[in-house]
């Protein structure tokens, strides 16, 4: 039998032991409780101050007195609507494509992988080449006798076409980002579901419908709440494609920190974006739920 | 395989849909290299040169000589390299610990790395530009870098997490019985072979933060970084310019998914899962 | 010195006890094996002894050195992984050397050892390659090599067969015999498989929810089980286990099954219960086509034709038996036999406990082939 001195001295080694994942941890709880929770918290603080530092709704009854607010905050929606519908189906059709294993699959895969790299900057720069009045779509266009002569597709007054412009941008940009998690979560489909399927009938439409998309569920869920998360923080690509013709909520923030230097009615902006991405989270999460007895595993 | 239809037709449907979809992608990029690489005149031609037959660096030259376009070049390599070496350093123990030991805090944990994905980077950047300004560290590459740092540490953690866990503890165990200590252990085997999954972790960050452009231009005035300099000077720059940087921004990390593709697929979306 | 000794040991894992008060000593240079079903404890004893995983209670020692608080590498050990653990980013030579350059040895001796211990598994021509370019069987040498390399006292294998296919397995199981007959060091060895346990064991200690339930060389862990789990779980087939009482009758002594009685030797007086099973092998059955005196009958149910023997699944009242005959009787299903089940070689147990009653009379069979189909 251990004496006690002997208990003791495993139970004083093993607590120092059991001690060593919280010691691993540490530095990256600090480093994001100072630069993550802590100015969150902050954030929340500025929104509800006033310039003297009293608490204060005059931040937050700005920004909602804003004509630029209304229009930031549809404009936005707008995107979303527009976007995410159609990036889903790309997605989608990208996940399926690259997982049937087409000959030249590294090369597509390397293809469809790009867009990752890119940022909205860049891809409202590479759009607005295009879309420009003396830019490449016009010269295809024309070059091919559909138009006669060139055509505004950057028009600040049409609020319609900005959003087509922006959305074909986005589009381009971060269907990618969907199609990697559908991807992994298609891969995670057992093959004996999709191939039974098959040998009861089921065409290729039916089995995507009703094999591939109830088990793509969890995937569909993830993929759909980041992107809408990321939606509602849309910025650069609009700038570059719409000068001022158009908002978004996270301009308005920029404008308001660095143009107008009140960085009260910036925070609310930001803490708005905050609440909305949140919103669509739950949103999604309980839209999208998969009743436990009906889960894979 | 989900059974894309194996007859003719089917897949003969499917290689003209890949084929347009990768033309979708590739032809902006194209367009714009091409763009970049014209002459200065050339890019306000119309209609546009679609073959590149008149390539020439003139573009690019205006664009390098510019007012402190090659410092904002430097300056986002200097945070990249910031950022990739803190987040390194401070995620990968925390990795190490979710994959390898099951403490009570570790499910909280790692829900909590989850769930900053939901959190915008606009809501810390705007009391970091106002901290920043008291402390008297803003307008520095320093600021930006510790924002990008809180951006992508969470992230970090989990890819690395995720390639300790893939390494079998068997053989750290096995060193450990052949005369190693923990850390030698740790150093002998289980770093060598996480290596490849931790420098897909740094391509990971060197593109986020390469292309991060709101809290750059929110944190920065004068010490700006690529991206920040190009959204300030949308507006007043010439279309030249706005391309040859549109190139820069891409270029980098273009090259860089190619050598990380089949990482991302497998990190990526284990993690999101 | 390197016989090991473990003291009351218990390890738990959160509420359960994975090995739960284990008393247990090898002497120097024995080949000791650790049998039982998954969950056991087996390999949780092992580890312990490896020093990794920590004691919940008990000493461990190795050698006269008490190695409860030692880690690993000071405790002169030497381990063969179930999944080898083959360093993947490492040559098979350097995985050998591996343990010799923790020692900080010359490099000449590293050479030689490495050397020879490839000679010894067979695997010369393979120094240069990876893990990922070695099959199975390759990579269980090369673990096999890297633990003989060290000269370690003490060798510790993890079911090192249990993931190689039946026709490999059967030659590793003959040519690891061989090898670590040939050797000075202490070997503990685990596996779930009985007939490598019978085939390599100088002793087997046969575990059963955290505790060693027989400790024994494999003759008496065969023929001799301590419980109705050992003799279930050893032998193939298991051995056969009836309701049985035991009757005086007279100055005669009864036994009584299901399907019938037969007399028992006087000195089997001790025995006199009602609450008794009665324990034989399948192979101490005898089988006669006629009825006779003392023979219990019973009905052919499946014959299985298996080459070397025949297996006979027998009704014998409410009890079903498995009976082996030589290779040269068919007796067909459905037909009648009467079985002689030999005083000697049955074992009998406590109804209730399961435990092994010993009446002194077993004779252990010294001819019986064990039988493995």
């Amino acid at each position: 039998m251990t004496t006690i001195a002997q208990e003791t001295t495993l139970t004083r080694r093993r607590r120092r032991w059991e001690a060593l994942p919280y010691w691993l941890i540490l530095p990256t709880v600090v480093y994001l409780g100072l630069f993550f929770v802590w100015p969150m918290i902050q954030g929340f603080g500025l929104a509800l101050r006033d310039e003297d530092g009293n608490w204060s709704w005059s931040a937050i009854d700005t920004m909602v007195n804003d004509a630029a607010f209304g229009k930031a905050l549809s404009f936005t929606f707008l995107l979303i609507v527009v976007i995410v519908p159609i990036q889903f189906v790309l997605a989608l059709g990208m996940a399926l494509l690259l997982n049937a294993r087409l000959r030249g699959a590294g090369l597509f895969l390397y293809i469809f992988l790009l867009p990752l790299a890119i940022s909205d900057l860049a891809a409202g720069i590479a759009w607005s080449a295009i879309f420009t009045e003396r830019g490449y779509l016009n010269t295809i266009l024309e070059g091919v006798g559909v138009l006669q002569q060139p055509f505004i597709f950057l028009d600040p007054t049409s609020r319609t076409q900005l959003v087509i412009a922006v959305a074909a941008a986005e589009i381009w940009r971060s269907t990618t980002f969907m199609m990697v998690i559908l991807f992994a979560g298609l891969q995670g489909i057992p093959k004996d579901y999709v191939e039974a399927s098959e040998v009861f009938g089921a065409g290729f439409f039916q089995r995507v419908r009703h094999v591939i998309l109830p088990m793509l569920k969890p995937s569909i869920q993830v993929a759909i709440l980041l992107r809408l998360i990321f939606a509602f923080e849309v910025f650069a690509v609009v700038i570059a494609l719409t000068g001022s013709g158009a908002t978004v909520l996270a301009a308005e923030a920029y404008k308001w920190q660095v143009t107008n230097e009140n960085e009260h009615v910036a925070a609310a902006y930001s803490v708005v974006i905050l609440g909305l991405s949140l919103a669509a989270a739950a949103v999604v999460l309980v839209a999208l739920r998969t009743p436990r007895e009906r889960r894979l595993r | 395989m989900t059974g894309l239809p194996r007859i003719r037709v089917g897949r003969a449907l499917a290689y003209v849909a890949a084929l347009a979809i990768s033309a979708f992608i590739l032809a902006p990029i194209y367009l714009i290299t091409l763009s970049a690489f014209s002459t200065f005149d050339a890019v306000y031609d119309y209609p546009k040169n679609l073959v590149p037959n008149h390539l020439s660096m003139e573009s690019m030259n205006v664009f390098l000589d510019s007012d402190g376009v090659t410092d904002s070049l430097l300056r986002s390599v200097y945070v990249a390299v910031i950022t990739i070496v803190a987040c390194l350093a401070i995620g990968t123990p925390a990795g190490y610990a979710l994959a390898r030991f099951s403490f009570r805090a570790a499910n909280p944990f790692q829900l909590a790395l989850v769930s900053t994905r939901a959190f915008p980077l606009i809501i810390i950047a705007v009391p970091l530009a106002v901290t920043y300004i008291r402390v008297g560290i803003d307008d520095t590459i320093y600021g930006v870098a510790m924002a990008h740092i809180a951006f992508t540490l969470p992230l970090t953690v989990l890819v690395t997490a995720s390639v300790f866990a893939g390494i079998s503890y068997e053989l750290e165990e096995a060193a450990m019985t052949l005369g190693c200590s923990r850390l030698s252990a740790f150093g002998r085997v289980a770093l060598p072979l996480a290596l490849p999954g931790v420098a897909a972790s740094a391509i990971f960050i060197f593109v986020t933060t390469w292309n991060e452009v709101f809290a750059a231009a929110l944190l920065t005035l004068r010490n700006r970084t690529l991206p920040a300099q190009m959204l300030a000077a949308l507006d007043t720059s010439p279309l030249p310019y706005r391309l040859a940087g549109g190139f820069f921004l891409l270029a980098p990390a273009l090259v860089v998914i190619f050598f990380i593709r089949k990482y991302l697929l497998t990190t990526w979306g284990r993690v999101a899962r | 010195m390197a016989e090991i000794r473990f003291e009351t040991i218990r390890k738990t894992f959160g509420s359960f006890a994975a090995v739960d008060g284990v008393d247990l000593e090898v002497k120097d240079g024995e080949f000791m094996v650790l049998l039982g079903p998954s969950g056991c404890g087996k390999t949780t004893l092992l580890r312990c002894l490896a020093g990794l995983e920590r004691v919940d209670g008990g000493r461990v020692f190795i050698g006269d050195r008490d190695a409860t608080d030692l880690p690993p590498r000071r405790r002169r050990i030497a381990m063969v992984f179930q999944s080898y653990a083959v360093f993947p980013h490492m040559k098979v030579y350097d995985n050998i050397a591996f343990g010799l350059r923790m020692q900080k040895e010359k490099k000449a001796v590293i050479d030689d050892r490495v050397r020879s211990a490839a000679e010894l598994l067979h695997i010369e021509d393979l120094l240069g390659r990876y893990s990922s370019q070695l099959s199975g069987g390759q990579r269980q040498r090369v673990a096999v090599a890297r633990a003989m390399a060290t000269k370690a006292d003490v060798l510790l294998m993890d079911e090192p067969l249990s993931n190689l296919d039946a026709l490999l397995r059967l030659e590793m199981r003959a040519e690891l015999k061989s090898l670590l007959q040939n050797l000075d060091a202490t070997t503990i060895y685990v596996t779930h498989d009985q007939i490598e346990a019978l085939s390599m064991g100088d002793r087997i200690a046969v575990m059963n929810k955290g505790r060693i339930v027989q400790l024994g060389n494999p003759l008496e862990v065969y023929d001799n089980p301590a419980d109705t789990f050992v003799g279930g779980f050893i032998g193939n087939p298991p051995m056969n286990f009836l309701d049985a009482e035991v009757v005086a009758n007279g100055g005669a002594v009864i036994a009584k099954v299901s399907g019938g009685s037969f007399e028992l030797p006087v000195e089997a007086a001790a025995l006199v219960r009602h609450d008794l099973l009665l324990g034989i092998r399948a192979e101490a059955i005898r089988v006669e086509t006629t009825s006779a005196e003392g023979l219990v009958r019973a009905k052919v149910i499946v014959l299985e034709p298996l080459g070397s023997h025949n297996l006979l699944t027998v009704q014998c009242g409410e009890d079903t038996l498995k009976v082996s005959v030589q290779p040269d009787l068919f007796p067909q299903p459905d037909s009648d036999v009467w079985l002689r089940l030999e005083p000697a070689r049955i074992r009998w147990m406590d109804r209730e406990r399961g435990t092994a009653i010993h009446t002194g009379a077993e004779e252990l069979a010294t001819e019986t082939a064990i039988v493995i189909s």
